[in-house]
């Protein structure tokens, strides 16, 4: 694994999609985010100890740091994925995001409006208007039938039945719970009963969906099937998402960009390609090591510096995947030009193909 | 945390493991055994010295100072009180409103309202408008019930104290619900009256139901009002605590998803809260609906009307024939009330999604027949995989009002003719003749004769043994004995059993109890408690065993033991008083009978809760059934024996004081003739008192020893 890949020119460049659009208003933007649980966090907040590891502090004065110091932009319209092993704080800083969780110090903004200095009526809503939240236990009302559970947010924040039952009846449409409007929770099955969930989300028609491990209840095959569904809806409604996962390969798929914490702090932030190519530490390449690397590595992170010879065969982009070149390369029997645009940025051979397709096998 | 040492060679310190170290439990002995027999010693070798001394013997009629001071306290706000602005102001009003809400509806049901010479609403009025209700809440087959029990009352001839009952109990119920409810909601959501409030339900809830009588009849005087009062303060605490505990027990994720959607503290509450715990709360309701009746039935005691009247009444003439007939009504009112509310509560679930109602075979047809000419808002399609459609709201209560039409005729009718209005009179009637009133008590009393002339050999044998080689030493013993030595003995056990916290809490109700006068009559009073507590644990244990091991026999004896603890407690005393005729022994057997139940059911669910890998695993071991019982089955169901105890001797505890009644004696019948004798109130009271203080100590001794023995 450590010589499988080498590290590229420019490490941790953002990736093209959709992050780099400076200038724009962030539709998240969290700063130097803390989040202590215990009845003396603002004391501690203040004081040295909030250096101290979450394991001494807990020792020392029995208090918990869920968050620890994060900071992040997520770029309107992007899949921001959170993710780590149970306990590392991903779903507490999901939830400081609109505050169902009070934050213990730090700045979290969405689109500009400053969440930590609202009143409670502003931010009551926030939460029916502008940001929605898919559960992993899915939380649905098991008194209220599908269209009722789905249309739950919209009487909540008043709108009348007609229109709350027309908007309702459309997700049913589109999550594919045709028919089932009038089914109790309890006779779905799970997949079902998250899709309700993802429909109730959607409902609102929310500027920023947050899910949390919202498919780790499900069977894989269900799991995969849901997975598909929000990646078609991101295309079809274009929403901003927050998404946490302790599933690496589902953070993978989804995400833009992909944010990994480990008690409590980030270890690093980047998009797929990167985290998986140049991983921050043992706790990152840990988690990676079983990810097959050419389903997810661009070529700019297998090419070698060209070496000013002549080239024919076929021009690859960089940030083409690995596994998607393969046949291309191998086929040509000779190094292929890696171009960024126009510019010649590196030369690729069969060599250095089958060190990644090869490696994942040795692991 | 912070003293833990790993064992050398310990697993490596993994900054990522939240996995906390054991610490090294170090073997302490408590030597529970030798010091209780040290104890026991102590006591025996004072017994012996002292035998009669100090023991603080009152005689019935003999009172203290305090029970004069109690007595003077009721003179005063009978003649006095009525001019002060709180016993006759804020109190009176109170009694005076209930009472006279009592007479309104007794009028409306069961007494004659004047003009009329018969109620406003005759029986077949009030058995059309029983049966609509609950066909309402609980559906289409707890009407037969219903219809069934309602009769009986008419055949047996105690309509009116039937209808008397039902308005006590109702009326608690209603103002248990109106103020529970929202005190549960409250404890749910606000932290601080949680914490305030608990330990008062506690306490509400560990004092037998005797004790309130005396207090309540000293600030309300007696009568139906008295009666509702104590009613709704014994059903109040079940409601309470399961509406606490139903909103609490609402899924955190469901909750949190709401919050997410950005509801309300009061959107919470009624969209969220109330309707997903509105089933736990309707078994709440049951629950003190079954503590209203039981109240309601001892409330004849202060004079309450209802069936509790000619129970007691015949009690006190041992006419086990008169008693049995009110006393089967008071169980088919049970179990009239139970079925319709746990059905109600068993639909609550469903609510909603079941089509017309849970019928069968022609029903399911006709319903479908039905369902089919409703109007359209009346119904709605049930969603894929659901054959046919159910009913809406607006759908449910145009049947409702469609079955109402009928009642308004009853009622119409039963207004107009007198037969259908005062229930007739059936002993001239075939078959049924034989469920009057009065042949019903003939044959009951004949077959009680007979039967106690057949087995009498044996249950005055009995009765004899146990009460000569059981009862009687053991009471001398703790009767007998220098008060100062029972202190020390009481104190002593509580200490080693539960340590000092519990200790001090005796040390302050044997104060009580020292203070009340009654020292002697108490201890008698507790040995009778104990002994009946250790027959109920050995019976328990015996029958839990056999049901926690053997699904045959558990679904064979659970229906007995549901069936007898809908049975209010009043009841027991009937057989038992026909077998053991008027005896501490029969207050014993009640008490038995009452307890077995509930402790039985623990130790079962106790037994039936030990691991199945560890009973697989003895098995493996080659474990015998004698030894996985004793070794394993019972060692790990020490805590669910340690709450049977528990409880078992509250049950017995708040029966045996009853049992003074039927010959029981001591404390009990004190509070009895505190009622019946003008200058033995104080003493009531103050025996009343002494019982509530028994009750906590029993309580907190038996909890302390099992926060300690029961792990």
């Amino acid at each position: 694994m450590t010589t499988s890949t080498t590290p590229p020119a420019q490490p941790a460049q953002p990736s093209a999609s959709a992050v780099d659009r400076s200038g724009e208003t962030p539709a998240v933007h969290v700063e130097g985010l803390w989040k202590i649980f215990g009845p003396r966090a603002d004391k501690i907040m203040a004081s040295e100890d909030s250096q101290l590891s979450r394991k001494e502090l807990q020792e020392k004065t029995g208090h918990v740091v869920g968050v620890r110091d994060v900071s992040f932009d997520v770029a309107p319209g992007e899949v921001f994925v959170v993710m780590g092993l149970s306990g590392s704080g991903k779903s507490t800083l999901v939830r400081l995001l609109t505050r169902l969780i009070e934050p213990t110090a730090g700045v979290i903004e969405l689109f500009g409006e400053d969440i930590t200095a609202m009143s409670e009526r502003d931010l009551l809503e926030t939460r029916r208007r502008k940001v929605s939240m898919v559960f992993q236990h899915f939380g649905l009302l098991p008194h209220r039938k599908v269209v009722d559970n789905i249309a739950f947010g919209l009487e909540v924040r008043g709108e009348h039945k007609g229109e709350r039952r027309n908007r309702a009846q459309e997700m049913i449409d589109l999550v594919g719970l045709s028919g089932y409007e009038n089914n109790f929770p309890d006779q779905l099955s799970g997949g079902m009963q998250q899709r309700v969930g993802l429909a109730r989300a959607l409902a609102a028609n929310p500027e920023i969906m947050m899910f949390d491990e919202p498919f780790s209840a499900l069977d894989p095959l269900i799991r995969r099937d849901m997975q598909i569904e929000v990646i078609r809806l991101h295309e079809e409604v274009g929403k901003t998402m927050v998404f946490i996962t302790h599933d690496l390969a589902e953070a993978l798929k989804l995400g833009d960009r992909i944010l990994i914490m480990r008690d409590g702090a980030v270890v690093q932030m980047g998009t797929p390609d990167e985290v998986v190519g140049a991983p921050a530490d043992d706790y990152v390449r840990d988690f990676v090591s079983d990810v097959p690397k050419s389903h997810v590595l661009t070529l700019k992170w297998v090419m070698r510096q060209p070496n000013g010879q002549e080239l024919d065969g076929p021009v690859l982009q960089s940030d083409q995947i690995v596994r998607d070149a393969a046949r291309a390369v191998l086929d040509h029997h000779g190094p292929c030009r890696v171009v960024e645009g126009d510019k010649l940025v590196g030369v690729v051979d069969d060599q250095d193909i089958l060190r990644v397709v090869v490696a994942e096998d040795e692991d | 945390m912070a003293t833990t040492t790993l064992p050398p060679g310990g697993p490596p310190a993994s900054t990522t493991s939240k996995e906390q170290q054991p610490y090294v439990e170090l073997g302490r002995k408590r030597h529970t055994g030798w010091k209780l027999l040290g104890v026991l010693v102590f006591w025996l070798v004072c017994y012996q010295l002292w035998k009669g001394e100090w023991t603080k013997a009152l005689g019935f009629q003999d009172t203290t100072e305090l029970h004069d001071k109690f007595n003077e306290a009721r003179d005063w706000v009978q003649l006095e009180g009525q001019d002060n602005w709180f016993f006759g102001g804020v109190l009176g009003w109170i009694g005076d409103s209930l009472t006279s809400l009592v007479e309104f509806f007794q009028e409306l049901i069961s007494i004659p309202a004047f003009p009329r010479p018969v109620p406003e609403i005759g029986w077949l009025g009030v058995i059309a408008i029983a049966v609509w209700v609950t066909y309402v809440i609980a559906g289409v087959r707890s009407t037969i019930l219903v219809t069934l029990a309602m009769l009986s009352f008419g055949v047996v001839g105690l309509w009116p104290d039937s209808m008397d009952t039902l308005i006590i109990t109702l009326l608690s119920v209603v103002f248990c619900i109106v103020i529970g409810i929202p005190v549960g909601i409250l404890m749910a959501r606000n932290k601080v009256a949680s914490a305030g409030i608990t330990p008062v339900l506690d306490l509400m809830q560990t004092v037998p139901a005797f004790c309130y009588l005396a207090p309540l009849a000293l600030f309300f005087g007696i009568g139906a009002g008295t009666a509702v009062i104590l009613t709704f303060i014994y059903a109040l605490p079940p409601v309470v605590r399961i509406t606490e505990h139903g909103i609490r027990s609402v899924s955190s994720t469901t909750i949190e998803a709401a919050e997410s959607m950005g509801l309300t503290r009061r959107q919470m509450l009624q969209q969220v809260q109330l309707p997903m715990a509105k089933r736990t709360i309707v078994v709440g309701i049951n629950q003190c609906t079954m503590a209203a009746l039981s109240m309601a039935t001892i409330a004849a005691l202060v004079n309450g009307p209802g069936l509790g009247k000619p129970v007691v009444a015949a009690l006190q003439i041992q006419n086990v024939g008169a008693a049995s007939v009110a006393g089967l009504a008071i169980v088919a009112m049970a179990i009239m009330l139970d079925r319709t509310t746990t059905a109600a509560s068993e639909r609550g679930a469903n609510r909603g999604r079941s089509n017309v109602a849970s019928v069968s075979g022609p029903g399911v047809m006709l319903s479908g027949v039905v369902l089919e000419h409703l109007p359209r808002w009346a119904t709605e399609e049930a969603g894929k995989g659901q054959r046919r459609p159910r009913l809406t709201t607006a759908g449910r209560w145009l049947i409702n009002g469609a079955l109402f039409i009928p009642v308004v005729i009853a009622i119409v009718l039963s207004r107009q003719r007198v037969n259908l209005a005062d229930f007739p009179d059936v002993s001239d009637t075939p078959v049924l003749k034989w469920f009057s009133g009065p042949e019903l008590t003939k044959s009951i009393n004949d077959f009680t004769d007979w039967f106690v002339s057949h087995v009498d050999s044996f249950t005055i044998a009995l009765k004899d043994d146990v009460t000569n080689w059981i009862l009687n030493p053991f009471q001398d013993l703790l009767a007998e004995s220098p008060w100062w030595t029972m202190a020390i003995v009481l104190l002593a056990v509580a200490a080693i059993l539960g340590g000092w916290r519990p200790t001090v809490i005796t040390a302050v109700c044997l104060g009580i109890i020292y203070a009340t006068g009654l020292w002697h009559d108490s201890m008698v009073t507790l040995s009778m408690t104990l002994i009946a507590t250790a027959l109920v644990m050995l019976i328990a244990v015996v029958l839990g065993v056999a049901m926690g091991r053997n699904r045959k026999a558990d679904v064979s004896i659970r229906p007995f033991l549901d069936a007898f603890q809908t049975i209010p407690p009043f009841v027991y005393l009937v057989p038992a008083l026909a077998l053991f005729t008027a005896s501490r022994f029969t207050a014993i057997v009640a008490a038995m009978a009452y307890a077995v139940p509930i402790a039985t059911k623990l130790v079962a669910d106790g037994i039936r809760g030990v691991s199945p890998t560890t009973v697989e695993a003895a098995r493996a071991n080659g474990a015998t059934a004698w030894q996985m019982i004793t070794k394993v089955q019972l060692p790990m169901s020490r805590e669910a024996l340690v709450l049977a105890t528990n409880q078992g001797l509250l049950y017995v505890l708040s029966m045996v004081v009853i049992g003074g009644m039927v010959g029981g004696g001591s404390l009990g019948y004190i509070v009895v003739s505190g009622f019946s004798q003008v200058e033995l109130f104080g003493k009531g009271l103050a025996a009343g008192i002494a019982i509530a203080a028994m009750g906590v100590m029993l309580d907190r001794i038996a909890r302390y020893a099992a926060a300690r023995y029961g792990r």
